[in-house]
């Protein structure tokens, strides 16, 4: 089993049947939760040829993950498969052998993770890790596949490919480890690679070179892939074909152009039209919130440079920049976790303390935060009615039946019921905790609510829902967002204003209309156009462009 | 199916299922444990029985003296009487009163001190940490034996020195592990969310972030509990501990000991200050085992 598992059998059959190279027949997997077994894919078919990319696609929970694994024939612990086939090449992997598995996974089989820091060896040098499988299973010398890497470091467009991988995890940016670990799955020049969301924790400008990068790569050696997302216009640039999945069940599979241009089914339609969510922008010179020329440091670093946003009373301005561009900082400043080294914050007219310890309760009100991960947002500890309860009861001094009957009608304001008031976090999606972190900004009443990356780490659809329901809440009270984004097609559909960040200082300001129309600065436009199109033209177009 | 088409977040998990009591909880937990924590449950309450009982079960009083000493083990005196003639197995079970409820007194002050400094040091991370941590740096620097015979000597043997001296030395600990877990917690969201809202340090300490640690605090107090009453046995072994007449295991371990060299004459007074010896050995292992289950699933959240 050492060298190449292809099986003679499958070069006697016919050419037809010689080109799938995994199939996958009414797949059934269970999960064990709540004492007993629940069904997780529920009768799926998959077909994939050689060097053929297939794009699964769905909300979270709908499987893709599990069906992606599967493809390699594994299963996570606490889940079993309990019908049908996956032939992978002429094995069987449901009922192969642990070690025939084995001598599969890493050489003809591979695997990139979502998250890339998460899946490397803090203690290993890059390199090391890249050729792991390779060199275990003999398929090439340490010396011979170490300068295999390089070239693969080189394909994938990092930086000094020659060296790079003497470095540590740590070392090199999250983009590049993606890459890294991408040069890591083709090190073997496997046969398959299921690519598991291996761009959403990135930014937009570092996404586009991630993804040209894994199709040249998977183009070049003739790869076949199975590349999970929930980012319908990633999966656009990548796939041959695409499927759709939902609760474990598939909608539809159809090649990407009839897919995106003709979508038969009703639930695709919707994944669909999610990014239609467009806002009227309005202008307004009553000014509620007003950062003037703030300078901010972590230590010695230096991270903010004069920075001026003025945040009209009801409506949402946008901050949009990649990832240490200072957009957060600002927000730490606005809510008085780090003090202004120069410049200051004022609210209605009124400079607020620097630090929050110096700040009134009811400035402290007045401002609430979103944050990004709802998840450490809420204490795992503490149920929905605490979480809410807490601003209540701090605030406005609520306590017992009344806060209770308030919170209820704050879960309401936020789509959700009365049931969800004993439920701990962890018993909700992931929509439903932001959907609460929200309710429990608005339990304070506030006047300006910062929204740090809310629906980033949130399927389309669940986002959608999100946005809405913060245009709805922002109509009802007239509360003022400071929201906080990197996405441009969230910012296009919820913003009034628009700030442009890099490199700690603004690039510009304006209404959303002037921002998003040309002429734009040199960064705004290298912003605005990584972000993907629902067109599988788009990154040859953009590539097209950029090199020229 | 009907929902399948349509986007409603109320629906978003799939079964809703009420959460369960926790009772029910607690039962589906000991239904599944293993038989070494079944056993320490059973050693515990049994100690606890005798504790909490003492004065009904044991034959005669604690400090009930008798005409014969080092009598044999007979029908009046099941295990026989010490050097001046008290009921061994009366001072046995008054002793589980005293040596538990002073061990598990003294590991509630050293969780109490050390659980509090350790989350304000977490919180603060600034100079006042430096200033704690070092503190508890020198502290630990001193055995801890010897750290407390000498202040024994300097303040006197009574029980509650006894069990302020042990709470600060064995606090110490306590505060490095609090700490350590508390600072992965403090930095979350959450924490912050909390500050930002206007919190103050004992809201954020008890209801942030202390439910947050408390798997391996419950732990760790387990085991503090069986150092400490080691600790304390061995302080009351070498007389400086609980004085008598109190019956305490330690002492009558001491009081008896040279009853071992009589094995080859008469093995069960050979025995006698084996048992007091043994009551300790238990109750220790007891606890281990109810600790190292604790620990093993300690990280779960769900009550599943």
């Amino acid at each position: 089993m050492n060298n190449g598992t292809t099986s003679p059998k499958s070069s006697d059959q016919s050419p037809d049947q010689n080109d799938v190279l995994l199939e996958i027949r009414d797949l059934k997997i269970e999960g064990f939760a709540d004492e007993k077994w629940n069904p997780i894919i529920k009768g799926i078919d998959l077909t994939l040829r050689r060097g053929e990319v297939l794009g699964l696609i769905g909300e979270s929970g709908a499987g893709k993950s599990t069906l992606g694994l599967a493809a390699m024939g594994f299963t996570k612990a606490g889940c079993r498969i309990t019908g049908g086939s996956i032939v992978y090449d002429g094995i069987d992997l449901v009922s192969a052998t642990e070690a025939e598995k084995r001598a599969l996974w890493g050489t003809d089989l591979t695997y990139v993770a979502q998250s890339a820091a998460a899946s490397f060896n803090p203690a290993h040098r890059l390199i090391d890790q890249t050729i792991a499988a390779t060199v275990r299973e003999g398929l090439q010398s340490s010396q011979a596949a170490k300068a295999d890497a390089r070239d693969l470091y080189g394909a994938l467009s990092l930086p000094n490919p020659d060296t790079i991988g003497d470095r540590f995890p740590h070392q090199v940016s999250g983009g590049q480890l993606q890459r890294v670990m991408t040069a890591m799955a083709m090190s073997s020049r496997p046969k398959l690679i299921v690519f598991d969301e291996p761009t959403t924790a990135l930014d937009v400008t570092t996404q586009v070179e991630v993804l040209l990068s894994m199709r040249k790569a998977v183009k070049e050696f003739n790869t076949a892939a199975i590349y999970i997302t929930h980012d319908l216009a990633v999966v656009a640039q990548m796939a041959d074909v695409i499927k759709v999945m939902q609760h474990g069940h598939e909608v539809e599979e159809a090649d990407t152009r009839t897919m995106l241009s003709d979508p038969k089914e009703e639930y695709t339609r919707s994944l669909w039209s999610v990014r239609m969510l467009e806002k009227e922008p309005v202008h307004s010179d009553d000014i509620v919130l007003s950062i003037d020329s703030v300078d901010a440091a972590y230590g010695k670093a230096k991270v903010l440079h004069d920075v001026n946003i003025k945040l009209p009373r009801g409506k949402t301005v946008s901050i949009v920049g990649e990832s240490g561009s200072g957009k957060s900082t600002t927000a730490r400043v606005v809510i008085g976790l780090l003090s202004a080294s120069t410049g200051s914050v004022s609210f209605n007219g009124e400079r607020l303390p620097a630090h929050l310890k110096n700040r009134t309760k009811e400035q402290l009100r007045k401002i609430q935060m979103i944050y990004q991960m709802a998840d450490t947002a809420m204490n795992p500890r503490q149920t929905v009615g605490e979480i809410i309860g807490r601003p209540l009861e701090f605030y406005h001094g609520l306590k017992g039946a009344d806060a209770d009957k308030r919170v209820i009608e704050l879960l309401e304001q936020i789509d959700l019921d009365e049931s969800f008031f004993d439920r701990l976090p962890s018993e909700l999606s992931g929509g439903q905790k932001q959907r609460v972190c929200i309710a429990r900004a608005l339990a304070a009443d506030p006047e300006i609510i910062i929204c740090d990356e809310v629906t980033s780490a949130l399927d389309q659809i669940v986002q959608e829902g999100i946005l809405q329901l913060l245009l709805r809440l922002q109509k009802e009270k007239n509360i003022s967002y400071l929201f906080i984004t990197h996405d441009i097609a969230t910012v296009s559909a919820i913003s009034d204003e628009i700030v442009v960040m890099n490199h700690g200082a603004v690039v510009e300001q304006g209404s959303k209309d002037a921002v998003l129309s040309p002429p734009y600065p040199e960064y705004t436009k290298l912003l605005l156009s990584s972000v993907p199109e629902m067109d599988p033209d788009w990154l040859d177009a953009v590539t097209a462009k950029r090199s020229s | 199916m009907s929902k399948q088409n349509t986007y409603s977040p109320s629906a978003e998990v799939g079964s809703v299922r009420t959460r369960r009591t926790r009772k029910q909880r607690i039962w589906i937990e000991l239904k599944k444990a293993p038989v070494s924590a079944w056993v320490g449950i059973l050693i515990i309450t049994f100690y606890a029985v005798m504790a909490i009982f003492a004065p009904l079960i044991a034959p005669y009083g604690e400090a009930e003296v008798f005409d014969v000493p080092f009598a044999q083990w007979d029908d009046t005196h099941w295990l026989g009487t010490d050097q001046i003639g008290r009921d061994v197995l009366s001072r046995l079970i008054f002793g589980a009163r005293n040596t538990i409820g002073i061990a598990l007194a003294t590991t509630f002050l050293a969780f109490l001190i050390g659980g509090s400094l350790g989350l304000i040091a977490a919180i603060n991370r600034g100079w006042l940490d430096q200033l704690i941590s070092r503190g508890v740096d020198v502290l630990m620097a001193i055995p801890s034996l010897i750290f407390a015979l000498m202040l024994l000597s300097i303040f006197g043997s009574s029980a509650w020195s006894l069990i302020m001296i042990i709470a600060v030395i064995d606090s110490t600990r306590v505060f490095r592990l609090t700490r350590a877990v508390a600072v992965n917690v403090a930095v979350m969201d959450y924490v912050e969310a909390a500050t930002v809202r206007g919190e103050g340090l004992g809201w954020i300490m008890r209801k942030e972030i202390l439910p947050n640690i408390m798997p391996p605090l419950v732990a760790e107090f387990g085991l503090r509990f069986c150092f400490v009453f080691l600790t304390i046995a061995s302080l009351s072994f070498l007389g400086v501990g609980i004085q008598p007449p109190t019956a305490d295991w330690g002492s009558m371990v001491r009081e008896t000991a040279q009853l071992i060299q009589f094995a080859k004459y008469d093995i069960k007074a050979a025995l006698t200050p084996l048992i007091p010896a043994g009551a300790i050995a238990l109750i220790t292992v007891g606890v281990n085992f109810l600790v190292d289950w604790f620990l093993q699933k300690s990280s779960g959240l769900r009550d599943e």
